[in-house]
């Protein structure tokens, strides 16, 4: 590592050349942080400018953690109040209350993508009343895993969580089935700041699948319903080399097949509305922070009708891979991640996009640029591709200036 | 031979009979009966007026199907020494598959007890939660063996010199076909040239739409909704949207949803319930070691046993030999009385599954997933493409795909075929696998459904052995550096990256000649 002086390039930030990092996890990240040019490594003690920790760490130190400006760290404070499921239905509800008190009860329909949910034991009494009303319905309980009272843990970690509480879910029985076989769309959305809210939306995800044919009649197999990877691997049928993905593109163009382009345009944009409204349901109860950054996994189910609900958004998704496309999509989810964080000052603050991140709410919607024939047409389209081809090696090499000590290849 | 008009007349027939009892047939009638109601009509001219109603009434006439002439042995396929190797083959296979029959000591058929019928019922839709042991099973034969065969193949009449000049063909196949060129090539896919938008080059994100794909794809919503076959598969030729395909394929290869295909379908099932044919072990195993282990057509597990079990026993595929010229395999089975032998045909359709038989269907389940229509759109795309790839045949077969890939190679890529067969990496060994399954399993999905769509659009499976010729002109650069069969290959084991329409717009028309 050569040792030059920090630059002060034109961007915004201060530039550095060499960046040290702390890395809690071992998984791809590790690999990301240490290929990543003019990037150290620094251990222990030693004073950090990008901190990729766990919330564990988080929960410990960051309350007593002074940060210089420049410093990044890739968790927000009470990142929970949207990921914990208790909470994210409390502050979704209450958003919809004053959305529809301000903005009418259409407006206010567009936050019904969340199951009906119940937080227990708080909520047993109508949680009941609503279960009596709809005979015949099935519930799903979810354990609220916490850790000693706040904070919610990795994806990863969770089986060893404790429980706390339990949400009572409605199951959703007519999950849309391809060749039978339930499924669930894990997409990943990166936030930098919540006042004023900033999130991009990455292009590639996949679509997980259910070893097992679905059947409202096997409700006792919990392989069947629970799609997650880390559930999957422990069924008898799980055969790791078979992998139960498909990529994000994949799934598009087989729906697309199916019903059509112009459906599936308004199913995507629909799950667009999903990460917006639960952002903007919390936007005011996280504590913004400067120097955070946070990378969601969401998790979407689909319906018969092809709605999309929201099962749950994680703030810290797996990042181990399960195979060698599955650790090159995360690879580069998180090399596009640090481009966005852009510790190096390459960047304007102007980018639409950023190699596979699309920015999808700059504190307010973010549209296409048009071209000349369409200027005077009022439509404006979505800064959204969720499962569209990228192209993003190209995008990268025109957008970003090399690494300082770098030359351009 | 039948003269001229006589062979009309003779395929006018055939067409007539097989028209008779279809509902194009009573829709013809129908509108037939109509017009004798229309003032217009004269007595005298009774025939013509029909006719030309018919005609002003949009009943067009849709491209007849194909429905060559029958024609005896010998016009199928002319040279003795092609029909000799064809039969030894199916002798081959068909001794492979008995002797797996009296090793394993299982009937080739049987009938199923009733507990079990209603067993296979009731998991018809899941068949591949089974896991019934095959580890006995093993393919009849795999694509390698096939090659072989046509690598075998020599005119004893040719005396071929074995020294390797500029004017010697320095590939596997032996055999003189004649083959087209590029310029012939280009002749026949004009649509493909560089002035013709294309769906798989002009509709990538950076093209603005309006040059090409927006309109192209309201076209191709007129196309649908007025049936026209004819159009569906000239305008396949430059692609067909991904909403629209499913129904662009339908139209160009005439299946339907009429109740017919439905009751033929379910006919086919309940002869899969009742009784088990050894074949469907074979099915069973190809489908878990090829389909299910690919990652995106695992998916569809289910339903490839759904339409090859039906498959196997639909003794209307049989018609398909009257312009194959295979024959299909015979065994020997017990008459009821037990007495007799009588030879029939096993399996009941003819065609005896390979090792990666499942990919031709396994890209069809991304477009249908009602059974019926899934089951006719791939019985259809066999009796007219599928089954040349593994038979020798007239006029187009995989042995003249083979060989205009290898002479496509020869003449445009001299130095890179010369360099690969001193390595002993001859190109065809290494490119076989993609012609053979028409490159299912090797593109991604995205990708070989734009080069199906051409294939139906220009009614010719040629495009593949020319595509196997651009990807090998594609990675030359890589190849020119290899040292040993094992590296070509692996230079050219990923292809799920490669865009198929550039590669062969740049070999075709961008190639100097």
């Amino acid at each position: 590592v050569t040792n030059l002086p920090s630059q002060q390039t034109a961007g915004h930030k201060g530039g550095r050349s060499c960046i040290r990092y702390r890395c809690g996890l071992t998984n791809t990240i590790q690999d990301v942080l240490n290929q990543r040019p003019g990037w150290v490594e620094v251990k222990d003690d030693g004073e950090w400018d990008l901190n990729w920790c766990d919330v564990g760490w988080l929960r410990e130190n960051f309350d007593h953690s002074y940060m210089e400006e420049h410093v990044r760290i890739c968790h927000f404070r009470n990142h929970y109040e949207l990921t914990r499921k208790n909470l994210m239905v409390k502050n979704l509800k209450r958003y919809r209350k004053t959305l529809e008190r301000e903005a009418g009860r259409l407006e206010a329909s567009k936050c019904d993508f969340f199951p009906c949910t119940f937080v227990l034991p708080s909520e047993y009494h109508i949680f009941v009343e609503e279960f009596k009303r709809s005979p015949g319905s099935t519930w799903i309980m979810k354990p609220v895993s916490v850790y000693s009272s706040d904070g919610s843990r990795s994806e990863e970690q969770k089986d060893e969580a404790q429980v706390e509480s339990y949400v009572a879910q409605r199951y959703i029985e007519n999950p849309y089935l391809i060749a039978g076989r339930k499924f669930d769309l894990r997409v990943y959305v990166l936030v930098t700041s919540y006042i004023a809210l900033k999130a991009w939306l990455y292009r590639d995800g996949f679509a997980r699948f259910s070893n097992t044919r679905f059947s409202l009649s096997s409700i006792d197999d919990q392989y069947v319903h629970l799609t997650n990877v880390a559930v999957q691997k422990t069924s008898p049928d799980y055969d790791p080399e078979k992998g139960c993905k498909w990529q994000m593109q994949q799934l598009r163009q087989y729906l697309t097949a199916k019903h059509g382009f112009e459906t599936v345009q308004t199913l995507f944009k629909e799950i667009d509305n999903i990460f917006i409204r639960s952002l903007l349901s919390v936007q005011k109860t996280i504590i913004n922070d400067k120097h955070c950054f946070e990378l969601y996994g969401y998790d979407i189910l689909l319906d018969q009708d092809l709605k999309p609900w929201l099962i749950e958004v994680n703030a810290s998704p797996s990042l181990t891979a399960s195979s060698q496309e599955d650790y090159d999509l995360k690879y580069r989810l998180l090399e596009d991640t640090l481009h966005i964080v852009d510790m190096e000052g390459r960047l304007t603050g102007k980018e639409k996009r950023v190699g596979v991140f699309d920015l999808m709410w700059n504190d307010g919607p973010v549209h296409m640029d048009v071209g000349l024939e369409a200027l005077g047409s009022s439509c404006l389209v979505a800064n959204t591709h969720l499962g569209c081809v990228n192209d993003r090696q190209k995008q990268l090499q025109q957008l970003l200036k090399p690494f300082p000590g770098q030359k351009r290849t | 031979m039948l003269d001229e008009s006589a062979e009309l007349s003779v395929s006018i027939t055939q067409i007539v009979q097989r028209l008779k009892g279809t509902h194009l047939h009573s829709q013809l009638e129908k509108q037939a009966k109509e017009c004798l109601h229309k003032p217009e009509i004269k007595l005298e001219t009774l025939k013509d007026d029909v006719r030309r109603l018919l005609k002003a009434s949009g009943m067009t006439c849709l491209p007849p199907p194909r429905h060559p002439r029958a024609p005896p042995e010998h016009t199928k396929e002319p040279l003795a020494y092609m029909r000799k190797a064809q039969v030894n083959w199916e002798k081959r296979i068909l001794k492979s598959l008995n002797s797996m029959c009296t090793e394993l000591g299982i009937p080739l058929a049987r009938k199923r007890p009733v507990p079990e019928q209603n067993e296979l019922t009731n998991k018809w839709n899941e068949m591949g939660t089974d896991e019934p042991d095959l580890s006995k099973f093993r393919p009849v034969y795999a694509p390698k063996d096939f090659l072989e065969v046509l690598v075998g193949l020599k005119n004893p009449n040719n005396e071929r010199s074995e020294d390797l000049t500029v004017r010697s063909h320095w590939g596997l196949i032996q055999v003189s076909l004649n083959v087209r060129d590029i310029p012939q090539t280009r002749e026949m896919y004009p649509e493909l040239g560089l002035t013709y938008g294309q769906l798989g080059i002009d509709d990538h994100t950076h093209v603005p739409p309006d040059l090409f794909e927006s309109e192209h794809i309201h076209i191709g919503k007129k196309v649908v909704s007025e049936h026209d076959s004819a159009a569906a598969q000239q305008y396949s030729r430059q692609g067909c949207p991904t909403g629209l395909r499913a129904q662009l394929w339908s139209l160009i290869l005439n299946t339907t949803d009429d109740p017919e295909a439905i009751t033929h379908y379910e006919q086919l099932k309940a002869r899969v319930i009742h009784h088990d044919l050894l074949v469907d072990n074979l099915i069973y195993k190809d489908v878990k070691l090829t389909a299910s282990n690919d990652d995106y057509y695992f998916v569809f597990e289910d339903y490839l046993y759904q339409v090859l079990l039906c498959f196997s026993r639909d003794t209307a595929v049989l018609e398909h030999f009257n312009y194959n010229c295979a024959t299909p395999p015979k065994s020997c089975i017990q008459s009821k009385s037990g007495s007799e032998q009588c030879a029939v045909v096993y399996p009941p359709n003819g065609v005896i599954p390979f090792h990666g038989f499942s990919m031709y269907v396994a890209p069809l389940c991304f477009l249908y997933n009602e059974p019926s229509k899934l089951y006719s759109v791939f019985r259809e795309m066999y009796i007219r493409y599928f089954f040349r790839l593994h038979s020798l045949t007239n006029p187009l077969c995989v042995l003249s795909l083979c060989l205009q890939f290898e002479r496509l190679l020869q003449t445009h890529l001299p130095q890179l075929f010369y360099h690969l067969r001193e390595i002993g990496a001859q190109p065809l060994r290494i490119a076989f696998k993609w012609i053979v399954r028409a490159f299912s399993g090797y593109l991604s999905t995205d990708q070989l459904l734009l080069l199906w769509d051409r294939i139906l659009g220009y009614d010719s499976l040629e495009i593949v052995a020319v595509l196997a010729a651009a990807v090998f002109a594609f990675r030359a650069e890589n190849l020119m550096e290899v040292t040993s069969l094992a590296s070509a290959e692996a230079v050219l084991a990923d292809l799920s990256t490669l865009k198929v329409m550039p590669l062969l717009q740049i070999f075709l028309f961008a190639t100097s000649v």
